[in-house]
Parts: C-alpha cells; sequence; structure tokens
C-alpha cells in the first residue's frame, strides 16, 4: 500500500525508499549539502510516520497528535519528503527546497510547511524544546508522546546535556529520542572529532531507558519505539546505528558526502540505485 | 520591581493555570511563596539557561504563557539564540525576565553588569523590550504586558525612580510625560529616571523649564513623544544605564533621521564602549561612568547655553 491514509496503512520501506529519492533530488535540484546526513534518517522517519506516530495529515494541528522535533535541521530534505509522501502537502512542492524565495530553507523551517513543529538548524535546541512539549503534555494529562531526532555530531552541545538531565529529573516518559548515530560528523569521524564512547553508558548514566539497534531495520525501529511507548517513569533513548548516505554505495560513510552535492553522472548513479529499490513496487 | 513583579505574576498566576514561571535557580526566598501556592506553574530548569528558554518555548507552543527568569544576563545573552531562533521566530508568548538591568549588582562585577541587554534585544523580530523606572510601574506594566502574545523582555532594575504612584499614566509602548517644559528635553529609560528628575530641579532652579520623559518600552518605540521633542525643545538629553551603542539613544536616533525630525541638539549619556573595571553600587557606579544628574546636567546646559 502506498497511499498514507492513516496509522499502520503504509509500506515503511516503501516510504523511506521515495524520501531517499527525493532526497537526492532535492539536493541535486538545490545544488545543496547534506545529503548523507538525509539519506542517514529516511528510515527513521518513514518507521515514525509510517507507523509509530500517531499523526493525520489532514489535521496537522490536531492537540492529541504526536509531535517531531529533528533537532538535525540540515537534514530538512528527508522531512520535508516524509511530510510529502504522507499527504501534508503535494510532492510537486519539494521542487521549491533551497529555490529563491521558497519557504523549503536547506535547514527545516515550519513557517508555510504544514507539518513541521519545530525549525532548527543550530543544533543543539530540538531536544530542549522537546522537553517543554513533553513536560507541557504532562502538565496539561495529554496522552500523546514527544520525538527528537538528534545526529551524533550534535551531542557535542552542551545544550543537549542540560535537557537529558531536566527529562531524566522530570521523568519524561512521554518523550523518545531517536540518536541518528552514523559515526560521521561535519569534517571527519565522530571517535576522530569528539567521541561519544560509551555513548549508550552515557544516557544510562543520565537516568534514560536505552535501546541500542540497527537504525535501518524497519522492525528494529519499530519494536524499539513502541516499546519506548511502554516505558514508565524514564525518558527513552533509541540508539540508531545507521550509515551516513545509505541506500546509494558510492555515498556510504562518506564524510564528502556531508557537504557535496550530487550532480551529473554522480546524480544518475544515484538515482539509478535508489530507482533499482523503488521498482519493487511497481505492478 | 523585583517583588513587585512577583506579586504581580502571583495574580496573573492565580488567574490563568497556563501561567508558568521558570527559573534558572536564582530567586532565592523571593521566589518561595509562588513555588508553594503554584507548584505546578512553576519550574526550577538548574543553572541551565540555553535549556530554560528552549523549554519556555516547548511549553509556549503547548498554550502556555512562560515567564523566564534569572539575573542579568544569564536570561538574555547565555541563552540569546535560543531566545532568537526559538522563542522569537516562532512567536513565542515567552516573557523572559532579567533581575538586575544596568549596574544593579555593581559589587559583583562585569559578569553582572547587564549594560548591553536593550541594544541586543531590540534586534530580534517580534520581540518587545520593556524597562520599568519604579515598582508600582513595573506591577501595571507586568499585567498589561501579559494582555499581549509573543515574545517579550522585561528588565528590572533594582534602583527605583521614585515617583508616586500614577497607575493611569502608565501605558506599555507609550512614553510617559513626567513634567511638561519647553526648553529642552530630557529622556531616562528605567530606574535611572531618578538622575533626570534630579537634574531638571536643578534646571528649574537655574531658571529653565526642562520636559522630563520616561521611555518604559524600548521597542516598540513611541516616536510620537520623540518627533514632539525634537520639534518643541532646544535639544534631547538620553540617559541610561546601558552601553551608548545601540540602545535607547540609539533608537531615538535613527527614529529622528528616518522621519526627518533633526532635534536641535542630541546627547547621549550612557556607558562608553568599554568594560568597567571596578565595582561599587549601583549610585557609585553611575557617578564614575557619568550617567548621574551631574553629567545629565552638564550636557543640558552645553545646549541650553547655545
Amino acid at each position: 500500500m502506498k497511499k498514507y491514509s492513516g496509522r499502520n496503512t503504509i509500506d515503511t520501506e516503501w516510504l523511506a525508499a521515495k524520501v531517499r529519492r527525493h532526497v537526492v533530488d532535492m539536493t541535486h535540484r538545490g545544488k545543496s549539502s547534506h545529503v548523507g546526513s538525509g539519506l542517514s534518517i529516511c528510515d527513521i522517519m518513514a518507521v515514525l510516520y509510517g507507523k509509530v506516530m500517531q499523526l493525520d495529515s489532514s489535521n496537522p494541528t490536531a492537540s492529541d497528535r504526536d509531535r517531531f522535533i529533528l533537532s538535525k535541521g540540515h537534514a530538512g530534505a528527508a522531512v520535508y519528503a516524509t511530510l510529502a509522501e504522507c499527504g501534508y502537502f503535494s510532492t510537486e512542492q519539494l521542487k521549491l527546497h533551497y529555490q529563491n524565495g521558497s519557504v523549503f530553507s536547506g535547514h527545516v523551517s515550519h513557517k508555510g510547511v504544514p507539518g513541521v513543529e519545530l525549525s532548527t538548524g543550530s543544533l543543539g535546541h530540538g531536544l530542549n524544546v522537546g522537553c517543554g512539549m513533553a513536560l507541557a503534555a504532562k502538565k496539561q494529562c495529554k496522552s500523546h508522546h514527544t520525538y527528537v531526532l538528534l545526529s551524533d555530531g550534535e551531542c557535542d552541545e552542551g545544550s543537549n546535556w542540560e535537557a537529558i538531565l531536566f527529562a531524566a529529573h522530570h521523568q519524561l516518559d512521554n518523550l523518545c529520542v531517536a540518536v541518528d548515530y552514523n559515526k560521521i560528523q561535519s569534517l571527519a569521524p565522530v571517535a576522530d572529532t569528539i567521541g561519544l564512547e560509551p555513548f549508550l553508558d552515557k544516557w544510562v548514566s543520565f537516568g534514560w531507558h536505552t535501546q541500542n539497534i540497527d537504525g535501518h531495520n524497519h522492525l528494529e525501529l519499530s519494536n524499539a519505539f513502541e516499546n519506548a511507548r511502554q516505558i514508565k517513569e524514564k525518558p527513552s533513548v533509541v540508539i540508531c546505528n545507521t550509515t551516513k548516505g545509505k541506500g546509494v554505495s558510492f555515498m556510504e560513510n562518506s564524510v564528502l558526502w556531508h557537504y557535496r552535492s550530487p550532480q551529473g553522472e554522480e546524480y544518475q548513479a544515484a538515482v539509478s540505485e535508489l530507482d533499482i529499490t523503488l521498482s519493487r513496487w511497481e505492478n | 520591581m523585583r517583588d513587585s513583579f512577583i506579586k504581580a505574576l502571583t495574580q496573573l498566576a492565580a488567574a490563568d493555570p497556563m501561567v508558568t514561571l521558570i527559573t534558572g535557580d536564582l530567586g532565592f526566598g523571593v521566589l518561595t511563596d509562588f513555588a508553594k501556592r503554584f507548584p505546578n506553574q512553576f519550574i526550577n530548569a538548574g543553572v541551565a539557561e540555553q535549556h530554560m528558554t528552549g523549554l519556555a518555548c516547548g511549553m509556549a507552543l503547548e498554550g502556555h504563557k512562560v515567564y523566564t527568569y534569572s539575573i542579568g544576563n544569564f536570561t538574555t545573552l547565555r541563552c540569546l539564540e535560543q531566545i532568537r531562533n526559538d522563542v522569537c521566530y516562532h512567536n513565542c508568548d515567552v516573557t523572559v525576565v532579567s533581575v538586575g538591568g544596568g549596574f544593579s549588582y555593581g559589587q559583583l562585577g562585569v559578569s553582572h553588569f547587564a549594560t548591553e541587554d536593550l541594544a541586543i534585544l531590540r534586534t530580534l523580530p517580534n520581540m518587545k523590550v520593556v524597562a520599568p523606572s519604579d515598582p508600582w510601574e513595573t506591577s501595571i506594566l507586568t499585567h498589561q504586558m501579559a494582555e499581549l502574545n509573543g515574545p517579550k523582555y522585561l528588565r528590572l532594575d533594582k534602583g527605583k525612580a521614585g515617583l508616586p504612584e500614577d497607575p493611569n499614566s502608565v501605558q506599555f509602548g507609550k512614553a510617559r510625560t513626567i513634567r511638561e517644559g519647553k526648553d529642552i528635553t530630557l529622556i531616562a529609560i528605567g530606574a535611572i529616571l531618578s538622575e533626570a528628575l534630579s537634574a531638571a530641579t536643578t534646571l528649574e532652579l537655574e531658571g529653565f523649564d526642562p520636559r522630563v520623559v520616561v521611555f518604559n518600552t524600548a521597542k516598540p518605540l513611541d516616536q510620537d513623544t520623540i518627533l514632539k521633542a525634537a520639534r518643541e525643545t532646544k535639544g534631547i538629553v538620553i540617559v541610561e544605564e546601558h552601553i551608548k551603542i545601540g540602545g535607547l539613544a540609539s533608537a531615538i536616533a535613527e527614529c529622528c533621521m528616518t522621519n526627518e525630525v533633526h532635534p536641535k541638539a542630541f546627547r547621549s549619556i550612557g556607558v562608553e564602549d568599554s568594560f568597567p573595571t571596578i565595582v561599587g553600587d549601583q549610585d557609585y557606579l553611575r557617578k564614575v561612568y557619568k550617567l548621574d544628574a551631574k553629567s545629565i546636567l552638564e550636557a543640558a546646559r552645553e545646549i541650553l547655553k547655545n
């Protein structure tokens, strides 16, 4: 089933493949960076929007909707593409990404874009705001959940650790963080920049419920997010071990594709690979 | 002013359960009663101002009317990007409250001097910038600001101008003329109005007729009052416990130039472009850094003798 018509009715593998194709097209058309960062999160996005989160694209501000914040705003293309495929606006509009006069900025922005909860782009903002949303939900006795997607490099920002302390102290069990742990940041591997290991232990010691999974395996993703919804009195983090540039062989695990835009033969090669995957759903 | 603010906020919180106060672990003794009375409307975010401000944005996006509270630059400069990107860009109903405007904490050193806040905050789109001059005015403005949606900044001074209560004269966004006069206009923002009033008294004794105006709001700016002063008097002297760059004097100069109404004379009394390196109480530092009545008087006399 390709058409989004509510919870549990979408093939998340198909959604991820479509979003990957859009991300490559959008960064090609916009001559923009961060294709590797976008490809890294397509499976997380697809499982959250296609399966886990309670959402209604025809009513993007419904008070009982789950909230999603992309804190790694540079991967905004993946959010716009996911929202478009889920029916928040037409996929035609994705062609406006990065163009003069467009509201679809390189870093995700909410203004004029239905479904985007928070504009980000400067790292280390999303989780603090997510804590506010989760705490507000508790105070207002609402049962929806708040999801925040962080990058690994972003965990260098001290503001995240302020929020990580706070969320555990306030037992924000309606808050779930997914970390896109692709282990490559802007200039070099995370381990050679500011190492995060032992990463999971850090979250454990801060009082969070932790899960460590393959961030491209949809079953693992959906099980982890569903588990997180059941956890009481602790916020949850799902460390999603991912591959930067996932889905395009020559972009995978490469620092280069944090900034390089797919053009010419490289664009054609990327599209060919992604179209092979997409052809599984033809006919 | 701090106590008047909390008293007003207590009234607001009693009337509206969405009113929420977040402190960055400051307010010992001051916030205790509020915290006890409204445990569901009070949060101590810890010593974490970036988090406090992001948290405020998240809660405001969910319908809360949030106040962030700390000392000096901690609610403003420490978390400026959270104010800009999170609070202002999303046009959140968050009031950033800074206790200790200017040299209020004069003995504590340069980290605690809030002397650039008006300039920096007023550049942010959607932000409203308010600095009362007396405790009673603080109370009125706190209530008036609560009626306005969106980001607001409230600068609270330790000192006070000492004027008698005149509730009907206070209106957010409108300058208040304390004394009508035709010779020269003395303009102040915040409690340092006391120095302008003192200078005006001396000028009066010397036979002049000074106008005294106080701005409780640096943004939006009451342009009419400025242009009137520029047209009707022989000059404008502006005093602010703030760096000369970008504050009220700059705003007034921008207003005059933009409207092509040029004051016959213009003097800015503020902190020069350097960091104070000594400490002392508020009155002492005003004298040392030439923000006192004497400095205002000298500037006014210079204009009036021409």
